[in-house]
């Protein structure tokens, strides 16, 4: 029975596994979609890339995937991070005005110049993303404040410095090049999702290759016994936070970019909440510990399409909200292991009634 | 007065999990008025057997009888209804209650329309107070809790267990917090409901306790029944034989005390007046390969903050310690593993263990800390190193991928030293490495810490048990109210380190 000298295969428990129901969820969710409103499965070949409401949603969902994966690991470590929407919001609006843009008709040929140099202006947005996520990570690790309060804090003050950012206006911006990383395409694929694929790989790589994933999940199950393991805590909790926020100011690009503006007020408005429930759907306990990247990913595909479906099949805006409130309600009675048990339970005991007279 | 006909009555119950027999046909049979002791090492299928007599899990087979009758007992709850008490061994109490509180929380007496709206203070305070002099305890039961002794606080719990119409009770390792005195005062509670007739089923770690206080034993092994005895014809030798399956001295075994030249090496570890204001006051240690330094001393004498500083987990603010003759500060645990020193912890779950991590993850733990997060060590080396160590200290997994929280105590504790070994230590710190864990594997334990020590490793062995203390080590180190009051060559017996802490100089 206790085979202890059998070679067991090494399983590795990050990034996969646990993936059937958050896969099947999407998959449900499609065809629903596909019922509603037969074009969404339509993939059409134009203008040397592909065009089509697949990958519209692939498209719109980049900048909730990198949010996502940033939550995932903070999450991973039993802690969370709320300010992910007002830190997109800051990063678009450093963007925005950075790179603001003018047409310059030059000897007949227009031209469109950009107020500092666009690598410059990115670099900006998301280092300063990356500080602010820096800012979160020492609050929690470093003053030891419940993860919850300290990202409140640049959550509320957040939108408040977007907006000194942006002067209080909408910026619009006119710098063509800009665009590509919001609406371009490369070899047929919208650029977006080349950046959230590339994150992607790299985290999962970093997981899986060095110690990452174990001492995340280390920390996240038991901090104190990691810590006398010798688990640099401190430091690995600051490095998680400010990755989240690199995540946020990558997206805060690809939004700004989208919409070819920079708005204080509604860049990432209430995104935290969506890439919380992203993180929920794939399958990651908001107590800590084990993750699941792929699950992630997939939870935010989920509400991403569920978002583009009520657009699509029209319901009307005042009660869309409600009804995605509802279709995750239901999701995530599907994906609870205790309701599952309780329905299974309810369906089986009149079999046995009948079963025994 | 032990009545012939048994009032809880189990019958060849088997109870399987996946990978692991935890019953085999196992029998028990619980009279009224007897005190009964459950025996076995741990994983034997103790706390399965009363999961099943409580109604936690169902018996795969066999059938559990209360006064002839199956019980049909699904919860706790159930059981308790049917008069089935248990007690289990963390003590699930609330501190910044009440007496009254605590022993009626969540089912508060209640007063007022249809059945109640309020909770009805005066009747909860009679009684919380009826129920404890059943236990022959009076107390202001609208204390709070904390404002008494752990051994008071464990009779709390046993009334919170107790109903007035319970004749079972079971206690799981009731006294494993408790000092003697405390013990004392359980054990004349428990003679005293024994013969009011109460049936109790005790399971514990200590021997003594057992011939204290039980008229009957029953010795688990593996899942199966070794056998039932009446204390008084069972010898000690026996009763371990029983449990272990083989004999175990328990004798002192021969230390490597005759290595005289210890003393004229340099110490690997040594501190010179290193303490922390309000912590342990400045201490004097050193500590030299191939040698077992003990650290004895009561309850609050500063051992584990000792451990501490040795360690890096806490700044010392006075004095310095020296690591094989170099003036070192540590910052972190993590600047102590690269220093080559170990440390195992005395709360297992707390600081020890990541439960929900697999056994071979937390053996590799900390190499993997020393090593680096880009040195990441790979499959293959990971299940290298983890089945080494499971087969060296005889850990029992089925899997190395299983969750070290689904281990027993005592493998747990074999994870956590494998934790160590695993980074070649040069010093190893054991903070209480066998509380709470049986005889055998406290043996395994401690015949492993002689072996390394053998083999070149500085030991430094804190425990409560003063006995282990003066079985085990080359020297010990006597501390009392937080200062380090002497020093005993090794060979000590326990009493002279009870008379130097007595002395207190």
């Amino acid at each position: 029975m206790v085979g202890s000298g059998l070679p067991a295969p090494a399983r590795r428990h990050w990034g996969g596994g646990r993936l059937q129901w958050p896969l099947l969820t999407l998959l449900l969710l499609l065809g629903v979609n596909a019922l509603l409103n037969p074009g969404l499965l339509h993939l059409q070949w134009r203008d040397g890339h592909l065009y089509g409401s697949l990958i519209d949603i692939l498209n719109r969902a980049a900048p909730l995937i990198l949010v996502s994966l940033g939550m995932t690991m903070v999450i991973a470590t039993r802690g969370i991070d709320i300010s992910v929407g007002a830190v997109v919001a800051i990063a678009a609006a450093i963007a925005g005005v950075m790179i603001g843009g003018t047409l310059v008709i030059h000897d007949g040929v227009a031209s469109h110049v950009s107020r500092f140099p666009m690598p410059l202006a990115m670099a900006a947005a998301v280092g300063t993303a990356l500080l602010c996520g820096l800012w979160n990570g020492l609050l929690v690790a470093r003053v030891g404040m419940q993860p919850i309060i300290a990202t409140l804090i640049l959550m509320v003050a957040g939108r408040g410095v977007a907006q000194l950012i942006t002067g209080g206006q909408i910026i619009t911006i006119y710098y063509e090049p800009y665009f590509a990383i919001g609406n371009g395409f490369l070899l047929g694929l919208p650029v977006a999702l080349y950046i959230a694929g590339a994150v992607w790989l790299l985290l999962q790589f970093a997981v899986s290759r060095t110690a990452l994933g174990l001492f995340v999940q280390a920390i996240g199950i038991n901090p104190v016994a990691a810590r006398v393991a010798g688990v640099r805590e401190e430091l690995i909790t600051v490095c998680v936070y400010a990755f989240c926020g690199f995540t946020a100011g990558v997206a805060g690009l690809i939004v700004s970019s989208n919409v070819k503006s920079a708005d204080g007020n509604n860049a990432g408005l209430l995104m935290e909440l969506d890439a919380i429930l992203a993180v929920t759907l794939g399958g990651t306990l908001l107590s800590g510990g084990r993750f699941s990247l792929a699950g992630s990913v997939i939870g935010a595909l989920i509400i991403q399409t569920l978002t583009s479906t009520i657009y699509a099949i029209g319901v009307p805006p005042e009660v869309n909200l409600v009804v995605k409130a509802l279709v995750v309600f239901v999701v995530m009675l599907l994906q609870s292991a205790d309701f599952r048990a309780l329905v299974r339970s309810a369906l089986r005991r009149p079999a046995e009634l009948t079963g025994q007279p | 007065m032990s009545s012939p006909l048994p009032l809880l009555h189990a019958r060849g119950v088997r109870k399987r999990f996946p990978g692991v027999q935890a019953l085999a046909g196992v029998d028990l049979c619980l009279r009224a008025g007897e005190i009964h002791a459950l025996m076995g090492q741990n994983g034997a299928g103790k706390s399965t057997l009363i999961k099943v007599l409580t109604g936690v899990y169902p018996p795969d087979q066999g059938e559990v009888l209360l006064d002839g009758r199956p019980l049909r007992a699904r919860t706790p709850l159930e059981a308790q209804q049917s008069g089935i008490s248990t007690v289990y061994q963390e003590v699930n109490l609330c501190p910044n209650l009440s007496v009254a509180e605590n022993i009626f929380a969540g089912r508060y007496p209640r007063r007022g329309w249809q059945g109640g709206w309020a909770i009805d203070w005066q009747r909860m305070a009679v009684q919380a107070r009826q129920l404890l002099a059943r236990l022959h305890l009076d107390i202001d039961v609208t204390s709070l809790l904390s404002e008494f002794p752990l051994a008071v606080r464990q009779l709390v719990a046993i009334a919170r267990a107790l109903g007035t119409e319970s004749r079972v009770l079971i206690l799981d390792e009731p006294t494993s917090s408790l000092d003697d005195d405390e013990v004392g005062r359980l054990f004349t509670v428990m003679r005293q409901m024994r013969d009011d007739g109460l049936a109790i089923l005790f399971v514990t770690h200590f021997l003594d306790q057992v011939y204290a206080v039980s008229d009957r034993i029953t010795v688990l092994r593996n899942g199966g029944l070794v056998g039932e005895y009446a204390t008084a014809t069972l010898q000690a030798a026996d009763l371990v034989t029983a449990m272990v399956g083989r004999s175990v001295c328990l004798d002192r075994q021969a230390t490597a005390a005759a290595r005289g030249d210890i003393a004229r090496r340099t110490p690997a570890l040594e501190a010179r007046s290193l303490g922390r204001r309000g912590r342990i006051r400045p201490t004097d240690l050193s500590l030299c390969a191939g040698e077992i330094v003990g650290v004895g001393g009561l309850l609050g004498s500063g051992r584990t903050e000792l451990a501490r500083l040795l360690f890096g987990l806490d700044r010392a603010d006075h004095g310095e310690l020296l690591l094989a003759g170099s003036r070192t500060v540590l910052d972190s645990p993590l600047d102590a593993i690269r220093h080559g020193l170990a440390f195992c912890p005395e709360d297992r779950k707390g600081e020890g263990i990541v439960a929900e991590l697999s056994v071979s993850d937390n053996i590799i733990l900390a190499l993997q800390s020393r090593q680096g997060i880009w040195r990441h060590l790979s499959s293959p080396r990971q299940a290298e190193i983890a089945q080494r160590f499971i087969d060296l200290l005889e850990i029992k997994v089925a899997d190395r991928d299983t969750a070290v929280g689904q281990l027993s105590g005592g493998n747990q504790q074999k994870v956590v030293l494998a934790r160590w070994l695993a980074i070649s230590p040069r010093v190893l710190i054991l903070d209480e490495p066998t509380r709470g864990i049986d005889i055998a594997a406290k043996q395994e334990i401690m015949d492993e810490i002689r072996r390394l020590a053998g083999q070149g490793l500085a030991v430094l062995f804190i425990s409560s048990e003063i006995d282990e203390v003066a079985r085990l080590s080359d020297r010990i180190t006597v501390l009392r109210d937080r200062r380090k009051i002497g020093e005993l060559p090794g060979g000590s017996d326990e009493h002279a380190v009870y008379r130097m802490i007595a002395a207190g100089s």
